[in-house]
């Protein structure tokens, strides 16, 4: 139970930390924050991972091969859209 | 790997994924930002291939090759204006990938036999909830912008009722099944069905103009879904990671619900939209129609022109060419803006990334209070294809729907020219007394092809 309350607190304090994060971002950027959040929340590629190598049969087979093909598309799939956005708006400003 | 330093890789990649949201806070240092939370993902399964007592890589390599072929190809093709659909689809990844791993994790304890831990219990069943109703939500957000399906919203009777009734059944089933020394199976797969039904039916009654709020919400849930999944396989990095993404789609969903002055409660129950929203008729009122003409002549003798673009625009694909005509009155020596309402397009920020895209810099796109004290000393305001966030009615008539709702001053400008396809009402159904204005002049049509036409005008004067 230790180990549970431990993880609750650093939830909690990584939800707090979010806030402080997301506020700043300024609305020009909301688009691509929503993409590169949605890559970060990827990482539950760790678990699938974990999943599809665990050597569990069609267990590992089935669950592991779909867990890992969906987090890769958010993985891969967010992170370069969100560059392919941020890519536009790193443009210097024309000079005036 | 010696003890330890996998827990230390996972808190840099922890680490790494923080400061990358932290560079978003500017467009100049964001690109980079978005390579550092990159570079921590990578670190994350690079560590998990090595450590986590992997038995095949076959499964894996198989899954890591096509999960970003198909990620790639997404990213690399999308069109700009379909953002909304691809980050709906992303949404709905996440969520499915938790409800593998959380299911995986249920049949493995099945599988070999004894009782999982109370909380891996709890959080298990947690993360097949959220994990499907996020995927289900999410292919329904999709379709609904995608226009696959309708974008009204689909209602029935006592759909509350039903909706919290399944709801109910299906907390009932995780309850048991926690509570149940054994890993029974029917209860599991009926909570995964249940649930994946229940994202259904949560997102059919919205308005397809109220997805910008569906999808940062479905975002949060998908970020939620994976710092459950992180307690079930007792994994911090997930659990940070998860926390960021979820409270990053509340902060959206809250400032949407803002700008449009309504509950979160509103927008996911309201069934808004459906078409008998009262307001002012216009009966009795004419508009005043222009010709291409005489709006080019306005356009380029303009000191100051505030561009308001909406969702039209987009449909319509006409940032390049809205673009093309603001660079042809600053070469006249005008003033260009671009008035961005919050929920302008059809995602948070949406508007911005597709101007971006057309090149214009982003130091010109205004923030709706950044603007709005200046549409005093605009010539002219010209709306391309925007409707309820430039309804005056928002600030005067008690009575309208969307009485209260933030908007552009597009009324104040000293002219307004408005761009629309058809008298058609707005999304939210009801009138716009700004279009029978005397200071407004309409040119209908496709917002692209009159744009083409104006710049042709314009260049000839």
């Amino acid at each position: 139970m230790e180990a549970l309350m431990l993880s609750i607190v650093i939830f909690t304090l990584a939800t707090f930390l979010g806030v402080e994060l997301i506020n700043r971002v300024p609305t020009t950027l909301h688009t691509p924050l929503m993409s590169g959040a949605n890559a970060i929340s990827g990482i539950t590629i760790v678990g699938a991972l974990v999943v599809a190598g665990g050597g569990h049969g069609w267990i590992s087979w089935a669950f592991g091969f779909g867990a890992v093909v969906l987090a890769m598309m958010n993985v891969v799939g967010g992170y370069a859209v969100t560059d392919r956005m941020l890519q536009m708006f790193t443009k210097k400003p024309e000079a005036k | 790997m010696p003890f330890g330093l996998t827990e230390f890789l996972y808190l840099i990649a922890a680490v790494l994924f923080i400061i990358g949201l932290k560079r978003l806070s500017s467009p100049l240092t964001a690109r980079r930002g978005n390579l550092v939370s990159g570079v921590g993902m990578l670190i994350a399964i690079i560590v998990t291939l090595f450590d986590r007592h992997i038995l095949s890589f076959q499964v894996i390599l198989a899954g890591l090759l096509v999960g970003s072929a198909i990620g790639w190809w997404m990213a690399r093709t999308v069109k700009m204006t379909a953002m909304p659909q691809m980050v709906a689809l992303l949404n709905g990844f996440g969520g499915g990938a938790s409800l593998f791993v959380g299911g995986a994790e249920f049949l493995k304890v099945e599988l070999v036999g004894g009782t999982a831990p109370l909380d891996v219990a709890i959080t298990t069943q947690l993360s097949l909830l959220i994990g499907a109703v996020t995927l289900t939500g999410s292919v329904i957000a999709w379709a609904k912008l995608q226009e696959v399906m309708t974008g009204r919203p689909i209602t029935f009777p006592m759909q509350k009722a039903v909706n919290a009734v399944w709801f109910l059944a299906i907390a009932a089933l995780a309850t048991y099944q926690i509570l149940t020394p054994d890993q029974l199976l029917w209860p599991f797969y009926l909570v995964i069905g249940l649930s994946l039904v229940l994202g259904v039916l949560l997102v059919i009654p919205i308005g397809g103009a109220d997805m910008p709020v569906v999808i940062s919400l479905l975002n949060s849930y998908s970020g939620i879904a994976a710092a459950m999944t992180g307690f079930v396989i007792h994994n911090d990095v997930l659990i940070i990671a998860g926390a960021l993404v979820g409270s990053s789609g509340i902060i959206l969903s809250q400032i949407m619900c803002k700008a449009m002055n309504r509950s979160l409660t509103n927008v996911l129950f309201g069934a808004f939209g459906g078409g008998t929203a009262s307001g002012k008729s216009a009966a009795g009122l004419s508009v005043r129609q222009v010709t291409v003409e005489d709006a080019a002549m306005q356009i380029a003798y303009a000191q100051f022109m505030v561009v308001v673009p909406g969702y039209g625009l987009a449909v319509a694909q006409a940032q390049h060419v809205v673009r093309e005509l603001a660079d042809l009155v600053e070469r006249r020596g005008g003033e260009v803006k671009y008035a961005i309402h919050p929920v302008a397009g059809r995602m948070p920020g949406h508007m911005n990334v597709l101007l971006a895209e057309a090149n214009v810099p982003y130091d010109k796109l205004c923030e709706m209070d950044q603007i709005n004290d200046e549409f005093q000393r605009a010539d002219v305001a010209l709306v391309v294809g925007a409707n309820d966030v430039v309804n005056p009615a928002a600030r005067t008539d008690a009575g309208s729907p969307i009485y209260g709702m933030p908007i552009l001053n597009a009324d104040q400008a000293k002219s307004t020219i408005v761009l629309k396809r058809s008298m058609n009402a707005g999304f939210a159904g009801i009138e716009n007394e700004l279009f029978y204005s005397p200071k407004t002049a309409m040119l209908f049509g496709d917002a692209k092809q009159t744009l083409t036409k104006l710049v042709a005008e314009v260049k000839g004067v």
